[in-house]
């Protein structure tokens, strides 16, 4: 009797040691992704932060990267990003309105959309660049214009803000549908006047932080052939463009010390640029929530 | 269910209020302000309708794209060639189109990928699901999202000139570019995903099943290695494949950091080329439309297609049958 209880606490007092070992490991795993984070930004940053001025800001892209800018990539990108929300938002929230408020009934249609659209967010997006450039920028001859860069950027967002705004309408009370329907709206009546008003911050949350997925993006956009040098601003959606992670990624792959700076300076601009963007979409989701479950 | 209670008796909801259309609708001339509002709702729906089937379409256009001139490449190359040539070398004067080297370099950066995000993303999984508060989880998760949000040029950045002259003081003879470095950086990359579809099947687990654990004498270390981990094993599955998958496609960081050498090896330690950085490599070069070098990208495309679509749709069968498993 008493061998066994002092074979059970050795076997307990043991279960204890590992239990304190594996608690440690899997915390230890869970402190290596955050301290990566951490390093990645502050390496970033400490490499970059001294480029970072007005100069640099409103210059354009140079031989010597003392005088290198980003001015044309920053602009390319604000204006890539405007065309492709311009196309892709309506689209999106189109489609995910057909497939909460029309296609509750699974048919076939609305099954191979959605099927579809879960295989779609999966594609890499290089593959979409090969899209754009043989539909856009050959057969469409559209060239290696913003124009072809925001179709190309549209169709790889789309799947995304589809995802976001499904999401969004599907919490929208069915009470208030109801109540809509009773009163002898139609479905569009009820999904314009009740519906998309009480969804729309959600909406527009979704497909902020969507945006902000593939303004980093770089692969299409090289595929489709937007150029690094670019000495002037795009003024019209047909003239050839950059975007700052092309930007960034030329910099990158210059053999001289003094352009890894500027991909620093770069890099913490595009930082800015994704914070600005997820803090907007932080701050239209605080501010509306409260309305949403009125 | 409300509705129907108040409904008077014998009535059913369908039915509605009496107003059944068999009976009534032929007594009354249609409205033409009501035939109007039917053709507008029908348009609005076909509208919609026609937004979701660009979805389709786009698939249509990918699939077809890369069909179309993949077709065009192998009336050049064999296919025969394709697979068993060992080098690749479409730039050059003496052209090898043997797909296998830039194949060993997408899976050589991808398993030092899957090495960095499959251990650390399912113990952090674990950690989240079974030991943490509610509290940490709600600050940490929302942080290690960010990982996932931030530009693969900026991981690229942080391969090529943090990560790999680190490695080079541990491992001496490390090229600038190698597999190894970009492959870590992208597990890093990949960890949030890894993580938090793990600890979406682990959470599916009913709790049932850990108590039964617990009133049978088992630790917590016990419960989560035993029996959660097991029961999530479909999902945890899911997650891994969806993480090759993320790993094969990942382009930005391995043009920067691993360079651009295609060579049959399963070294990590010298350059290589991945699929994806092929395709990038190619297109920074003016490539006149029709030529071999042009088609080949779109060959290349046609295998990460291929390779990506088979591991996304696995790993969503996966996920479907863990999430019916308990329901």
């Amino acid at each position: 009797m008493k061998l066994e209880g002092m074979h059970l606490q050795r076997m307990l007092r043991g279960q204890k040691r590992s239990e304190r070992v594996f608690k440690i490991v899997a915390g230890g795993a869970l402190l290596f992704a955050l301290v990566a984070l951490a390093i990645l930004i502050i390496d970033v940053f400490l490499d970059g932060f001294r480029r970072l001025d007005w100069q640099f800001l409103t210059s354009f892209p140079s031989r010597k990267p003392e005088r290198a800018g980003v001015l044309s990539a920053l602009v390319g990108t604000v204006y890539m990003m405007g065309l492709t929300a311009l196309l892709a938002f309506p689209i999106g929230v189109g489609a995910a309105i057909y497939l909460e408020e029309y296609a509750r009934k699974k048919n076939w249609f609305s099954r191979l959309i959605e099927v579809n659209i879960a295989n779609l967010a999966g594609v890499p997006s290089i593959l979409y660049g090969l899209l754009g450039l043989e539909l856009f920028v050959r057969m469409m001859g559209l060239g290696r214009s913003v124009l072809a860069g925001a179709l190309t950027m549209a169709l790889l967002v789309l799947p995304i803000v589809i995802i976001a705004s499904r999401e969004a309408i599907r919490v929208v009370s069915p009470a208030i549908k109801e109540g809509s329907f009773a009163l002898g709206a139609s479905r569009w009546q009820t999904i314009w006047y009740q519906v998309l008003p009480i969804a729309f911050p959600g909406i527009l949350t979704g497909s902020i932080l969507a945006f902000s997925r593939v303004i980093g993006e770089a692969a299409p956009m090289i595929t489709i052939g937007a150029l690094a040098f670019i000495a002037f601003l795009p003024d019209s959606p047909l003239s050839p463009f950059t975007v700052l992670p092309i930007q960034i990624f030329n910099w990158v792959s210059r053999p001289q010390k003094g352009f890894f700076t500027c991909a620093a300076a770069g890099i913490l601009i595009l930082l800015a640029v994704l914070l600005m963007m997820n803090a907007a979409a932080v701050f239209l989701r605080q501010r509306y929530q409260k309305r949403l479950y009125l | 269910m409300q509705l129907t209670e108040t409904l008077p008796l014998g009535r059913t909801q369908e039915g509605g209020f009496g107003f059944s259309k068999s009976k009534v609708m032929p007594s009354f001339p249609v409205s033409s302000r009501r035939n109007r509002q039917k053709v507008r709702e029908e348009a609005i729906r076909v509208t919609l309708a026609s937004c979701g089937f660009l979805s389709v379409l786009t698939t249509l256009g990918i699939v077809g794209v890369l069909l179309f001139e993949t077709l065009a490449f192998f009336r050049e190359v064999s296919i025969f060639k394709f697979l068993t040539d060992t080098q690749w070398t479409p730039l050059f004067a003496d052209k090898h189109f043997g797909i296998w080297p830039l194949v060993a370099g997408t899976f050589l950066t991808a398993a030092a990928a899957i090495g960095v995000a499959m251990p650390v993303g399912m113990l952090s999984a674990i950690y989240l699901s079974e030991y943490a508060t509610d509290r940490f989880r709600k600050v940490v998760k929302p942080i290690l999202e960010i990982l996932a949000g931030i530009p693969t040029v900026v991981y690229g950045y942080f391969a090529l000139l943090f990560v790999t002259p680190l490695l080079q003081r541990l491992i001496p003879g490390l090229s600038g570019f190698n597999a190894l470095s970009p492959g870590i950086v992208m597990g890093i990359m990949i960890i949030p995903m890894v993580c938090s579809l793990s600890e979406d099947a682990m959470y599916a687990v009913p709790q049932s099943l850990r108590e039964g654990a617990y009133a049978l004498g088992s630790s917590r270390l016990q419960v989560a290695l035993k029996v959660v981990v097991p029961a999530a094993f479909s999902g945890i599955t899911a997650s891994f494949l969806l993480a090759v998958s993320r790993a094969i496609g990942e382009t930005m960081i391995v043009a920067i950091a691993a360079g651009q050498q295609p060579r049959l090896t399963l070294n990590p330690t010298v350059p290589v080329e991945t699929m994806t950085a092929y395709i990038v490599q190619v297109s920074l070069g003016d490539t006149p439309t029709g030529t071999i070098e042009y088609k080949t990208i779109f060959a290349v495309g046609m295998a990460l297609f291929l390779c990506t679509l088979t591991l996304n749709l696995v790993s969503q069968f996966l996920r479907e049958r863990c999430q019916e498993q308990y329901e």
